[in-house]
């Protein structure tokens, strides 16, 4: 089982990173999309040019105007209220796309032809379709009300967005979980059957538990990814920091303040996210050499 | 040989077997007493796993009969009626195939408390016993992967006697190891044997067949090409192919 992730290579000087590669290549290919490499360089280069970009808009200031960090620190309160609101939206369409996904994933390997079929159309329609397009496509054709059973419930605009954005969610997680439960070897299932397990017993007791392990990294890199993606909302006009951050910068009218305010919101998606991809890449090598 | 029944626990009659085009089993008949021991030895590729597959469905046959206890397998339809039958014949891979997310112990017990429905203390009580047995009761809070080659596969055998088989199959248990480990997996199977349990080995290892048989089969090419008390067969093979054959190995 070990040959798998081992390296491919005779070159003894290339082992080291041939290692990293393999396990890499493995995991993209588990993940279904490049798995994020944050870095803690690319927090620094960030905070680089959030420095320079406030450096300019001092120098352009006048002098009876507050300093530019006054200024952003007035609006970080509305900013940050404007971040939780994304982080809200990023785990709700997370919870909500990983229920759908699995249901989803179980339909891409079931026995049955035409629950596969249909289950392959929408795993690959959601999982291509751009996440702007199907964003658009939630906000405008869902109602904003929906009555059931004579229970009026409103659809505000960022639920809307949810859906949307769980909509590709739903279909990475299954992708994801197919991947996992093929990369259990058959042998299991076969040891399990010859152990008067039956078909059910072996997927949830056998099979499930052992592809947890094996998604939780791509599901964690598909969580930041989804993180990052949170901000198409402002687009279609929820309340989340882009959207604070453009009524900040227009309600200042001052300018210069665009660089340093749009690097001050990449640093908090990066103090988020980085962690998450530095975990998330632990956990992938970890288990490349262990399951 | 223990208390041998006059019917033969395993009966095999004319069994057929092909993955596609290609014939692996061409008509192969062998009775297994109560309490024999068995070993099926040739080259690879001579349908000797199959055949074991074969006798707890795991694979179909095309044609012939399987009879095992009181399970005619050939006739078996429902995914309801092969599990009962798993219940008296159990079987070891070569790979062992433990479940990797379960301690040694857990291994051995989640068959009896899941399939078998038994009260989970009493199979710990079991379970542990088996542990001792195989020799392995320091390592029953381990994980497979934490385990040696030859440990892993006395906990898959701990695993499939758990069940309480009436048959016991052995899929070339010992060819993943290296030869040190082997001989603590052949022991455990002796001892087996020496309790009366039924058993069907494929292996490789002749010694090992020679001193442990009651019969022992040499297959080629999807048939029985020879059979007999392991004295006769190794020292005074009748047929040129096992001749041949026995010449190659040892």
């Amino acid at each position: 089982m070990s040959a798998r992730a081992s390296p491919s290579t005779d070159l003894p000087v290339l082992l080291p990173d041939a290692a990293r590669l393999a396990r890499r290549a493995a995991a993209e290919r588990r993940t279904g999309s490049p798995l994020l490499s944050l870095r803690a360089e690319h927090g620094f280069a960030l905070f680089a040019v959030f420095a320079v970009g406030c450096g300019i808009a001092q120098a352009q200031a006048g002098a009876d105007q507050p300093s530019i960090l006054a200024t952003i620190w007035k609006w970080t309160p509305l900013l940050l209220r404007g971040f939780v609101f994304n982080l809200a939206i990023s785990f709700v369409a997370m919870a909500v796309g990983t229920a759908l996904g699995v249901l989803l994933g179980f339909g891409l390997l079931s026995p049955r032809r035409p629950v596969k079929r249909g289950a392959w159309l929408a795993t690959n329609f959601f999982r291509n379709a751009p996440w702007l397009v199907l964003l658009f496509y939630c906000m405008f054709l869902l109602p904003f009300q929906v009555t059931i059973f004579g229970v009026t419930i409103p659809l505000p605009d960022w639920v809307k967005a949810t859906l949307g954005l769980a909509l590709p969610v739903m279909a990475n997680v299954a992708e994801i979980l197919r991947g996992a439960m093929q990369s259990i070897p058959t042998a299991q299932w076969e040891s399990a059957a010859s152990l008067a397990f039956s078909r059910r017993q072996t997927l949830w007791m056998i099979i499930l538990p052992q592809c947890v392990k094996r998604m939780l990294p791509p599901w964690m890199n598909l969580y930041a990814i989804l993180t990052m993606a949170t901000v198409l909302a402002s687009i279609v006009g929820v309340n989340e920091m882009m959207t604070l951050t453009r009524q900040a910068l227009s309600a200042e009218n001052r300018p210069g303040l665009l660089l340093s305010f749009y690097s001050y919101v990449l640093l908090w998606f990066f103090v988020y996210c980085y962690p998450i991809a530095r975990w998330t890449v632990r956990l992938e090598a970890r288990y490349a050499v262990n399951v | 040989m223990a208390e041998s029944d006059s019917r033969p626990i395993v009966s095999l009659r004319d069994v057929h077997k092909s993955f596609g085009k290609v014939e692996v089993l061409k008509g192969v008949s062998m009775d297994v007493p109560k309490g024999g021991v068995v070993c099926i030895i040739g080259p690879s590729g001579s349908g000797k796993s199959t055949l074991l597959r074969c006798i707890n469905a795991l694979v179909p046959i095309d044609s012939g009969s399987i009879r095992v206890a009181d399970f005619d397998v050939h006739l078996l339809t429902t995914d309801k009626d092969r599990l009962a039958l798993r219940r008296e014949v159990s079987i070891v891979f070569q790979q062992y195939n433990l479940f990797p997310h379960k301690t040694a112990l857990e291994n051995v017990m989640m068959a009896p408390v899941y399939v078998l429905r038994e009260p989970r203390e009493q199979v710990r009580e079991r379970a542990i016993a088996l542990m001792k047995k195989v020799g392995l009761a320091a390592k029953q809070d381990a994980y497979p992967g934490e385990l040696s080659g030859g440990q892993q596969q006395r906990v898959a055998i701990a695993r499939s006697l758990a069940m309480r088989p009436e048959v016991m199959l052995f899929d070339e248990v010992t060819a993943a190891l290296d030869p040190e480990t082997v001989k603590e997996v052949l022991n455990t199977i002796r001892e087996l044997a020496a309790e009366g349990m039924t058993c069907m080995l494929v292996t490789h290892e002749m010694r090992f067949a020679r001193e442990l048989a009651d019969t022992v089969y040499f297959t080629d090419g999807g048939i029985i090409v020879e059979s007999g008390p392991p004295a006769e067969l190794f020292d005074r093979p009748k047929v040129d192919r096992t001749r041949a054959f026995l010449s190659q190995i040892l």
